[in-house]
């Protein structure tokens, strides 16, 4: 029994059509069916964070999506973040800031930390610490990755005012 | 994961007629965070996925005609959490559901999810005991409803039948000087699984002097999240004072059945259910009183 279902998705801002069965999750399509293989799959049940993504806006688990509810939706992946050869400013927080170790981690941080800049652009230590709680890290103890997070949070304010209105 | 098939209609009626014909070979999908996880895993192993997020009735957050609020079972906790009649009417469910999972987990997860996967923990559950939440079900017969404490009737079982889902989850309007608050404890703040939870709600004089009513729930020490029925019947008529709340907190702890496990011992669970109890009775009354608790 073929269940094999079409899907339309747009990926990182370009529209996206792909086969799926219904039983593969969204990380397994992202990997393993567009070649997407940044977001990793870590514990594979929700609790490592190394497969995170926004789709339509919101935060979620690669890995607890079904590639068939990704329909009609809009996905941001780590490899939609830097533009046109220049890293995302969260990228280069984590780079200079040397918030990784191994990296496997990195990409879903990367993802989280940008779901929360994207909605609240001055967070405190605090609440960026609650915010990627659900993201683990054996490497660096997590103290290298918060400051990448608040540097980046202040990068990223510094140049929306330098940009002073124009965008 | 097993080869699976997925429906995701847009009414209630197509929901539940697609149940009616696939009897107990379909689960239903809300968040995923625990059934794409059990399937995965073959601790269940259903035919059909029903997505329910297409249907506005399981999506929506609704004001009742009593001035409650009616949440649709498939909600999001991120979206629960982020609504301001929820905040101001019942802080305590945002207390319990905005502790469930971590922030991608938030997107996802839903009340309905919460109780109908019927875990032991499950954190949103006795806030909803707390709270006289009413569960509004659909079926092949037509509707009921029934409280949520009486939803759970086993650890991952719960009482729906094969054709029936959970709709909704209706919220009484909160009386004049009533209040319920929630807490929790777990070795890490985020992330984790109940030892043991606690819901209260109550209900004051006009004075605040003495207790009308109340209702206390516990979670993680039995197979079910539990109402202490006694220690909230014991409580009409008494005065608010904190040896009062003591006397109550020790009669909801011994109704506490908890069992040992690799998240706590049996004794460390019963303090903490006269711990917690304790604690949330006296937020609850503050609250109650106007304070900012």
């Amino acid at each position: 029994m073929s269940t094999r279902t079409q899907v339309g998705a747009r990926i990182n801002g370009e529209d996206t059509e792909f086969l799926c069965e219904p039983r593969q999750s969204l990380l397994e399509v992202l990997r393993e069916g567009l070649g997407l293989t940044g977001s990793k799959e870590g514990c594979n049940n929700g609790n490592c964070g190394a497969c995170n993504v926004i789709m339509d806006g919101s935060l979620v688990n690669s890995c607890l999506v079904l590639a068939v509810e990704a329909e009609g939706r809009e996905i941001q992946t780590i490899e939609g973040l830097a533009s046109g050869g220049a890293l995302h400013p969260i990228q280069h927080a984590f780079l200079e800031g040397a918030a990784l170790q191994c990296g496997i981690c990195t990409p879903g941080f990367i993802m989280s930390a940008k779901a929360l800049l994207d909605h609240e652009p001055e967070p405190t230590e605090e609440r960026v610490r609650r915010w990627l709680a659900g993201n683990l890290c054996r490497c660096t103890g997590y103290d290298k990755i918060v400051r990448a997070v608040l540097d980046s949070s202040v990068q990223m304010r510094d140049t929306a005012r330098s940009d002073g209105g124009r965008s | 994961m097993h080869q699976i098939e997925y429906a995701a209609p847009g009414t209630l009626a197509a929901a539940v007629a697609l149940l009616g014909e696939r009897r107990g070979s379909a689960s239903i999908l809300a968040g995923g965070t625990d059934i794409i996880v059990q399937a995965r895993e073959g601790r269940r192993r259903p035919a059909l996925l029903l997505d329910v997020k297409k249907i506005p009735e399981l999506t929506s957050i609704r004001t009742a005609a009593d001035g409650g609020l009616i949440i649709g079972a498939a909600v999001p906790c991120a979206r629960l959490c982020a609504h301001g009649d929820v905040a101001r009417l019942y802080p305590a469910l945002i207390e319990a559901a905005g502790l469930i999972g971590g922030t991608a987990i938030q997107s996802r997860a839903s009340l309905g999810g919460n109780l109908c996967n019927a875990s032991p923990a499950a954190d949103s559950i006795p806030a909803l005991m707390a709270l006289g939440a009413v569960c509004e079900i659909a079926g092949a017969t037509g509707t009921r409803e029934l409280p949520a404490g009486e939803m759970c009737t086993g650890p991952g079982a719960n009482a729906l039948r094969e054709d029936e889902l959970l709709v909704a989850l209706r919220l009484p309007p909160p009386v004049a000087n009533s209040a319920a608050a929630f807490e929790r404890f777990t070795p890490r703040n985020e992330m984790d699984i109940a030892v043991c939870n606690c819901a209260a709600g109550v209900t004051l004089s006009a004075d605040g002097a003495t207790f009308i009513s109340g209702r206390i729930a516990l979670g993680a020490v039995g197979p079910t999240p539990l109402l202490a029925e006694e220690a909230s019947a014991a409580l009409a008529g008494k005065p608010v004072t904190s040896s009062t709340i003591k006397q109550i907190a020790g009669m909801a702890a011994a109704a506490a059945r908890p069992i040992t496990d690799m998240r706590g011992s049996a004794a460390q669970r019963r303090h903490l259910a006269e711990v917690l109890t304790r604690r949330v009775m006296e937020r609850a009354v503050a609250r109650a009183k106007g304070a900012q608790a």
